[in-house]
């Protein structure tokens, strides 16, 4: 029971993580129709800047958090004016090509920037870990927990409440009648990268006190957080982070109770059975499509 | 032929959207050779019965008897194969591809060249391909696209692409062929020049099924038409009792209140 | 028909330079450069069969690469198995795994093929890397055998390039007579519409599969060659970054150009040997590179510097 539970906690840390790079693609998805390759990137800039931020510049972790996801989104929306807007065919295999391209990019310069060893930083706050039945409970997991929850309920609230997310919306059902109504797809298209973007940074600054961040960290948890997403339905909100959680958990008990040699291969092994056999994802209901 | 005298068997199908009723329970059926018009106002469900028709997806009941065999659970590709060809409203040509070579592709199902015969080249897949291109340059030929036969088929004017996507579908050698608004974007003298060539491929033995908005070439082409308003059937007949149809003229005009 | 003409006097002008250069380049180097160029070049018109042609991305082709080298390297080292037999073994284990990873993917729309792919090509490389007792592990796999005929063996240079190029045109033909027939067509007609192609009767799912499959061989062949040339491997040839490579020549040289795939080789596998610098931008450039092309130039060099030249003799002439 014991080990049962520090599995688990150690899955739904892990599994709030994919949720969010998870939300970050289904939320360019469902307001752009596009994939973006280079995602985890987004991701891997966020962790080893706030580390910058944070240890060589001293700067308190809070402000740290806000001046990276802001960053992070300015790039992602400058990767889409200079990337994205001026591709003139855009099918899906050139902007798969294009988005492929940014992702060897950014890795290359993070290379450069950070080098090819892997970072640290201490925990957000320094509390020692907690002790539930036995099992020890990082403090640095809780922020990252209801961190990812917080993000997810804004995010539902910008799609419902406010105009400018329904705009969004409207723009990916029909990119046409949104600008018969006055609704600037443009700008909502370069909106919507910057909020992606900048959810990745979000997931990328939480995690890199727990997991050494590295340049070369960003495909692995771009193609977990595809697979979350796809798990979850893609383009769904609360799928997505549901799918993070499950896919958290399932790789965690993979490692515990079968091999650790599985643990990459859970969310491949997940991905291809989801692709074959429920494309749809294996949460949101069938009927509903994007939502 | 079968026993069933119809080439093509609607038997009260229904597909809902959600909640909107696209297509309810719709019943008519197409005689061997004869030219069938589908018509109504926007929104009527023309579009529904026609994809349902070719297999994009089921109806939710009742069922659909191609030469006497269902058809649902076939896969789009598999009813070509049986004899059902068709057009695409906004006209879909292989555009990286040469006039002929979208003929050709339209060959697919009468031709069966796999990879290792297309790398060995034998004496018998040589003929086949050899026949293909006659037969390809014969299609265009019929609708008058042979001297292009070699230009890329983007490059043509939109009236000459409705065109090449009739030869293409004539190329799988359909019993039925299925026609979605092939008259719209045409000017007055390329529908005339469409309405004669469905008249003639008539004559060559296949029954045509038209979804139209240009009523003067549907009642000038068909021997019957099927007028569908809100999902549902309102008539059904020779093209002079339809034009008369009180029930049609309501769906067209509104009712007189 | 009168394109495959072209193509054959194409295909024999290509031969007579590359045996004349074959007989006369002397320096070992230059050899051993224009060997990896062949390698490069097949793996390039694999790749350029499934993304060029068909429309179908693979962003794991360095897997199948890798599953041809270590199929070969286990089975002649390890089990002393001659590399004749490990040959169409190594090509079917990857057809195999092409077939049995494609089915799912390939039913659906290019992004998830491409992630299928991408995953597909990570789990293999952590394969090599970690099933040790058999790979080697992250160190590599050494002493693999070099090929021999009876007692002739293509242990010098100079006989592997002409194995290697040889190979080489024999798949620029095979290739062109593939686009060049109904298999071709029904590929590019998937690529301009896969509705519209489903819609004159092309099984589109089941073409895409073979396709893929028939890419697979043609890559694990490639790794076959390179694991028979260097007697080493390790898994970083194969990785992700490998893999991009190999989509970075297609895009360069040009999709749907069998042509285009020998320019797009020869620029990557020359590029570094020439940039001293190279190796640490290496990622950047390559990244850099896709973008640019896919923006500017989505044809590929060969036809986009072809447009760009009509183009300004088109605006001369008025």
């Amino acid at each position: 029971m014991q080990e049962f539970l520090q599995y688990f906690f150690s899955g739904l840390t892990n599994g709030a993580i994919y949720g969010i790079i998870a939300l970050g693609f289904s939320m360019l998805y469902r307001s752009t129709d596009l994939i973006n390759f280079s995602h985890g990137e987004f991701v891997m800039i966020g962790a080893l800047s706030m580390v910058t931020l944070t240890m060589t510049l001293k700067i308190p972790v809070i402000w740290a958090f806000f001046i990276v996801v802001f960053g992070v989104g300015l790039l992602g929306m400058v990767f889409e004016r200079l990337a994205i807007r001026t591709v003139k065919r855009p099918e899906p295999i050139v902007l798969i090509i294009i988005t492929v391209g940014a992702s060897i990019f950014l890795r290359g310069a993070g290379m450069l920037v950070w080098g090819k060893n892997a970072q640290s930083m201490p925990p957000f706050t320094p509390h020692p870990p907690l002790d539930i039945a036995g099992a020890r409970l990082l403090v640095q997991s809780i922020w990252i927990l209801v961190i990812a929850i917080l993000i997810a309920a804004c995010l539902h609230l910008f799609y419902r409440r406010t105009l400018t997310g329904k705009a969004m919306y409207a723009c990916a059902i029909n990119k046409q009648a949104a600008w018969l109504v006055g609704i600037p797809s443009k700008m909502m298209i370069l909106l919507a990268f910057g909020l992606s973007t900048g959810m990745g940074a979000v997931a990328g600054a939480i995690i890199a006190p727990v997991t050494m961040p590295a340049y070369d960290m960003g495909a692995m948890l771009g193609l977990k957080g595809f697979c979350a997403a796809m798990l979850g339905g893609l383009g769904s909100l609360w799928g997505s982070l549901l799918g993070g959680f499950l896919l958290g958990v399932l790789e965690a008990m993979g490692v515990g109770f079968v091999s650790s040699g599985l643990k990459d291969a859970t969310a491949f092994l997940l991905l291809l059975l989801v692709l074959y056999f429920r494309p749809q994802g294996i949460i949101s209901a069938a009927s509903v499509k994007r939502f | 032929m079968t026993s069933n005298a119809h080439l093509l068997a609607i038997d009260s199908i229904s597909k809902a959207f959600g909640g909107v009723q696209a297509i309810d329970t719709v019943s008519f059926a197409l005689s061997p050779e004869s030219i069938t018009g589908l018509i109504g106002p926007n929104g009527a469900g023309k579009t529904t019965l026609f994809n349902l028709v070719t297999g994009i997806f089921p109806p939710d009941s009742g069922d659909i008897r191609f030469r006497g065999e269902s058809i649902s659970g076939k896969a789009v590709h598999e009813l070509v194969g049986m004899g059902l060809g068709r057009t695409f409203q906004n006209v879909e040509l292989f555009s990286s591809m040469s006039v002929l070579e979208n003929v050709l592709v339209g060959l697919h199902t009468r031709t069966s060249c796999g990879i290792i015969g297309s790398v060995f080249r034998t004496p018998r897949l040589v003929k086949e391909e050899r026949r293909a291109r006659e037969r390809a340059l014969e299609l265009l030929d019929f609708v008058g696209l042979a001297d292009l036969a070699h230009q890329r088929s983007s490059d043509l004017p939109f009236g000459w692409q409705r065109l090449l996507e009739l030869a293409r579908a004539l190329a799988s050698k359909p019993d039925l062929l299925l026609l979605d608004e092939p008259a719209a974007g045409l000017n007055m003298g390329e529908t005339d020049t469409l309405g004669e060539l469905i008249e003639s491929i008539r004559k060559h033995g296949i029954t045509v099924l038209l979804v139209e908005h240009d009523m003067a070439l549907t009642m000038k082409t068909c021997d019957r038409i099927v007028v569908l308003d809100r999902g549902k059937k309102i008539a059904e007949g020779p093209p002079r009792t339809i034009q008369s149809d009180e029930a049609v003229m309501a769906a067209y005009l509104g009712k007189p209140k | 028909m009168i394109r495959t003409d072209k193509h054959l006097i194409a295909c024999f002008v290509f031969a007579a330079a590359a045996t004349a250069t074959g007989l006369l380049v002397e320096n070992a180097y230059y050899l051993q450069v224009m060997i990896f160029i062949g390698i490069n070049t097949l793996l390039a018109l694999s790749l350029n069969m499934l993304m060029g042609y068909a429309g179908q991305i693979s962003l794991g082709h360095a897997a199948f690469y890798g599953i041809g080298a270590y199929t070969t390297a286990i089975l002649s080292t390890t089990y002393n198995i001659s590399p004749w037999l490990a040959l169409p073994a190594a090509v079917f284990t990857a057809m195999a795994i092409a077939y049995f990873v494609g089915r799912p993917t390939l039913r659906l729309t290019g992004y998830y093929l491409a992630m299928g792919t991408l995953g597909f090509g990570i789990i293999v490389n952590i394969i090599f890397r970690e099933w040790r007792s058999v790979t080697g592990g992250a160190s590599g796999f050494v002493g693999i055998p070099p090929l021999e005929i009876g007692s002739f063996a293509f242990d010098t240079d100079r006989r592997y390039f002409f194995l290697v190029w040889g190979v080489v045109l024999f798949f620029f033909i095979i290739c062109r007579r593939i686009i060049d027939s109904r298999v071709g067509r029904a590929l590019r007609a998937i690529h301009d519409g896969e509705h519209a192609a489903a819609a004159v009767g092309v099984d589109t799912a089941k073409m895409k599969l073979k396709i893929f499959v028939l890419s697979a061989a043609m890559a694990s062949l490639a790794g076959f060659l390179y694991a028979h040339q260097i007697f080493f491997i390790s898994p970083g040839t194969f990785s992700f970054l490998a893999s991009i490579r190999i989509v970075t020549m297609v895009v360069i040289g040009g999709m749907a150009s069998i042509w285009g795939s020998l320019l797009g080789a020869s620029l990557l596998t020359l590029l570094p040997e020439w940039l001293h610098a190279f190796a640490d931008y290496e990622m950047m450039i390559y990244g850099l590179v896709l973008m640019l092309v896919m923006i500017f130039l989505p044809q590929g060099l060969t036809r986009g510097i072809l447009d760009i030249y009509e183009n300004s003799r088109k605006k001369n002439d008025k």
